[in-house]
């Protein structure tokens, strides 16, 4: 329970592992929020730190403590579902309301109102991708 | 049962987290966490949910297991897109997609999926026509992904939920 230096190498090595697997994969999500172009671009990148960065560092912490206190720790589990479950609803949220802005921007500037052709406006996602 | 536990799966979905949170098997935490889960499923009915009619649930883990594999493959896909790897030109687009599915939970979790999914995004429903309207990051081909959205997931959600 008390320290690192009670770890056997092969779970030292397994934990190292998935932890920088889990981080690496975060830190690239994060890089994705940084460098994509555009609004509807950007919100793709962080669902790669809360799926598979997620599960990775989640599954070092559950094979670090489980081999110290020789005891299954599972709980860790409940970080990956609660985290997978609720991250899709505030992106779903997230998109609605810039798609709604961009519909309702387009029925301002006067452009054929109706039905809503997402396809017309796929070069550069104008306009909310250059404020988004 | 309906009385008791309106909604079983959310009711053992709250003893199991009750019990993972306090770590122990014991008969005190099971007796607190069947406390949890029948409270838990009392106050739910609170929010009127239409009743959920799940047909087949062995489908399920065939959906979750090919839903995890998509999530690992696109995770690799849209890392690659980030990094910068294979520098060609990229199309990010909206794909439009009609939807035979009008059950809500059905449709809730396409939903989940499509957003969970790295690559994709659920942009909006409407349902009086049905149709759907994704975000794609790397837009190749449209066709194939109307195909992809209503073989892989559309059809299976419809065996569960229809």
């Amino acid at each position: 329970m008390n320290g690192i230096q009670h770890l056997p190498p092969w779970a030292a090595v397994l934990t190292a592992v998935f932890l920088l697997t889990g981080a690496a994969v975060t830190l690239i999500g994060s890089l994705g929020l940084l460098r994509l172009g555009t609004f509807y671009e950007r919100v793709h990148a962080p669902t790669l730190g809360t799926t598979l960065g997620t599960v990775f560092i989640a599954a070092a912490s559950m094979v670090y403590f489980s081999v110290l206190q020789t005891r299954p720790v599972l709980h860790e589990i409940l970080i990956i579902v609660l985290g997978i479950v609720t991250t899709p609803i505030a992106l779903t949220v997230l998109v609605g309301a810039a798609h709604f802005r961009d519909t309702a921007e387009r029925a301002q500037l006067g452009k054929p109102a109706g039905r809503v052709q997402p396809h017309a406006r796929v070069p550069g996602d104008a306009p909310t991708g250059k404020a988004g | 049962m309906t009385r008791l536990l309106p909604f079983p799966i959310i009711s053992f979905c709250l003893l199991a987290l009750w019990l993972l949170l306090n770590q122990a098997i014991t008969f005190g935490h099971i007796l607190l966490g069947c406390l949890v889960a029948l409270v838990g499923g009392r106050i739910l009915t609170i929010l009127e949910l239409p009743p959920v009619r799940v047909r087949r649930a062995g489908i399920i883990l065939r959906l979750l297991r090919m839903v995890v594999m998509d999530i690992v493959r696109s995770n690799l896909a849209v890392g690659r897109i980030v990094l910068g790897f294979g520098r060609r030109q990229r199309r990010s687009g909206f794909v439009e997609i009609p939807l035979d599915m009008r059950d809500p939970y059905g449709l809730a979790s396409l939903a989940y999926i499509i957003t969970s999914t790295p690559g994709t995004l659920w942009v909006n429903f409407d349902a009086q026509r049905g149709a759907l309207t994704i975000h794609v990051l790397d837009l190749v081909d449209e066709e194939e992904w109307i195909r992809t959205i209503k073989d892989r997931y559309e059809r299976h959600l419809l065996e569960i939920f229809e």
